[in-house]
């Protein structure tokens, strides 16, 4: 460097001077500040919660995931039958809804004319739209009651099937909850099914057609082989929301704290216990509640890791952030 | 020509193809019928509903007589989401900025947005309970429930939404409209709110437009936080009412009018979350255009 070039405190004219150089600093550090402080929020929350419900995992411990006694009167908390309830409902809520999401992605995807793909995709995309609340009005005065009578003579025609018949129908039961989480899972199921299946490279498709197979044949022999892990990943993420939906269910799974007997009869579940009992609770009740919802936590978020690494390998070394992170992140809506 | 005749397709073959693409076509119109249902009933019991009254008066809360309309539960939602966007965009955006322009592939930042999958896919009634554990039950501001901590759990629920969809858009900001600018001279923060931001913007609005869509339908959060009231109330530090808690509490009601309430109040809600969605989509639109 000549001096010419230099200014006083001996730095080049090219360089910013401290204070020009300061902005650049804060905002730096204070964008890094902000993405850390998200860590430590959801560790601050863990932690927060796990102290919150320490007292009931240490009165009643593994008793309180898997003993079947849950007794607001005698003030004893063993949640078997909620964590029952979730589990039976979310498994309803699958067998329903992944088969039809992805029926309906295939179609989008692979059968349906170029013209009418965009519009039906919003149409599938608008249930992503419909609050849980609406879900929940729309159970409790329309599918319940209608549905009733159907249960009824299904109850009765199939008696002989073990867990389904047995029992007279409840008007609020495990199978309306897993229904109407059936409808809620269905959008997100079909966006990542779409997107994972638009994936799929022309190539192979062609290849398969070229060697005489029919539409369906290179659906299954094309299609489906190279979208099973991304399907499978968004199954898992419908399965996620599943477990922790809770305005809809709690109003039409009848609330009874007992594994119900067959697939008809009233249960519970960890989230609609939470938003039930949360008013009228007090001491260890309402650790219960936390405990339940640690459980709840607990449960998603293994579900989830499971699910982003089924997506992440269906996106065959695409990064994370592409497409499919984008409708994970704000649901299928912003597939536009 | 019979040398190039292509032999045909089995009768079996062709029957499973048929039945296969028929089931699949069957599957989508049983994906529509929720839809058309839910559609359907909204409008014929939630239109009935609806009156001048309706949208003007506040539930007065007695279960005989009149139970009022719903106007406090809408000023109610749209001041505590509009309170939870300011929290949530600024924020979002910001830690998004982190990932795209200093994270970028480093383990902080992977560890970051990792995390920030993880919210995703936290149910929502998860951020009601640490909202009251931490604000609620500590009285913090002193009041229990208040409508600012109902913003600041949906601000939460909304952050991964912002942060991702955020995050996309500004990784398709060209980097040499970036490098073109650090070249000239500018220092980063001028790069950033001079160049990123500016050309990233209508990306930035839909994602954001998305979160208030999804925050403005959420219940379950508001539950733990802001609880049940009737009137209007501007003090966000009070219990205030919402649409979604409204029709939550009308659902439970025995009476037929609550319950019809319910209805309109469901009609309402949808009707503002689509005008979110609408809006995102053809900013969403108009950008890709340009």
């Amino acid at each position: 460097m000549e001096a010419a070039t230099t200014v006083a405190g001996g730095r080049s004219v090219l360089e910013r001077s401290p204070a020009g150089r300061l902005p650049d600093q804060v905002l730096k550090w204070g964008l890094t500040a902000l993405a850390a402080a998200i860590l430590v929020l959801l560790a601050y929350f863990f932690i927060r919660l796990v102290g919150q419900s320490g007292n009931v995992f240490s009165t009643y411990g593994l008793k309180f995931v898997f003993g079947n006694d849950w007794d607001v009167s005698r003030n004893i908390y063993h949640g078997g039958a909620l964590v029952a309830g979730t589990l039976i409902t979310s498994a309803i809520a699958l067998l329903i809804g992944v088969p039809v999401a992805v029926a309906s992605a295939l179609f989008i995807a692979e059968m349906c004319p170029r013209r009418l793909r965009g519009p039906l995709s919003v149409l599938v995309d608008l249930l992503a739209a419909v609050p849980s609340v609406v879900y929940g009005l729309w159970g409790v005065f329309v599918l319940c009651p209608h549905l009733l009578p159907a249960e009824k003579w299904f109850a009765s025609t199939f008696s002989f099937i073990p867990w389904i018949g047995g029992g007279v129908p409840a008007l609020y039961n495990y199978f309306i909850a897993g229904l109407i989480l059936a409808i809620m899972i269905l959008p997100i199921v079909s966006a990542i099914s779409r997107e994972v299946i638009a994936t799929v490279p022309a190539e192979n498709k062609e290849a398969a057609l070229a060697l005489g197979a029919t539409r369906w044949e290179m659906i299954r022999m094309a299609v489906l082989p190279y979208s099973r892990p991304g399907i499978t990943g968004g199954a898992m993420l419908g399965l996620g929301r599943a477990i922790g939906e809770t305005i809809a269910v709690v109003l039409v799974i009848g609330n009874a704290p007992v594994i119900g007997k067959h697939l008809f009869s009233q249960g519970y579940t960890l989230a609609a216990v939470i938003a039930n009992e949360f008013g009228e609770a007090t001491g260890i009740h309402t650790s219960a509640l936390f405990a339940s919802g640690l459980v709840l936590f607990v449960l998603t978020l293994i579900v989830n890791m499971i699910a982003r690494w089924f997506v992440t390998r269906g996106a065959h070394g695409t990064r994370g952030t592409g497409a499919t992170g984008m409708t994970i992140a704000s649901g299928p809506a912003s597939e536009t | 020509m019979s040398a190039t005749q292509i032999p045909q397709i089995s009768t079996r073959r062709r029957r499973t193809d048929k039945l296969m693409r028929g089931s699949l076509f069957a599957g989508t119109m049983i994906a529509l019928i929720p839809l058309i249902l839910i559609i359907f009933y909204l409008l014929q019991r939630g239109l009935g509903s609806w009156s001048k009254s309706f949208f003007t008066t506040d539930p007065t809360g007695s279960f005989f007589g009149n139970p009022g309309g719903i106007r406090s539960a809408i000023l109610g939602s749209l001041e505590i989401v509009a309170v939870a966007t300011l929290i949530s965009i600024p924020v979002g955006i910001g830690v998004a900025l982190y990932l795209t322009e200093y994270g970028k592939q480093s383990w902080f930042a992977n560890t970051v947005r990792y995390f920030v999958d993880v919210m995703t896919g936290v149910p929502s009634i998860m951020f009601g309970l640490f909202i009251y554990i931490v604000l609620v039950l500590a009285h913090v501001g002193g009041s229990g429930f208040a409508g600012w901590k109902g913003s600041v759990a949906l601000a939460l629920l909304m952050l991964p939404i912002v942060i991702r969809s955020a995050e996309v858009v500004l990784l398709l900001v060209p980097s040499s409209l970036r490098e073109a600018a650090l070249a000239l001279g500018a220092p980063r923060w001028r790069v950033i709110t001079r160049v990123v931001l500016p050309t990233a913007r209508s990306g930035l609005v839909t994602g954001s437009l998305l979160a208030v869509a999804r925050g403005m339908g959420e219940t379950a959060p508001l539950l733990f936080t802001v609880a049940v009231a009737f009137g209007v109330t501007g003090n966000l530090n009070q219990q205030m009412n919402t649409l979604p808690i409204q029709i939550y509490t009308d659902i439970q009601s025995p009476r037929s009018e609550i319950v019809a309430r319910a209805w309109g109040g469901a009609l309402t809600l949808v009707v503002l979350v689509l005008i979110f969605n609408v809006v995102a989509r053809a900013v969403a639109r108009r950008s890709r255009m340009a």
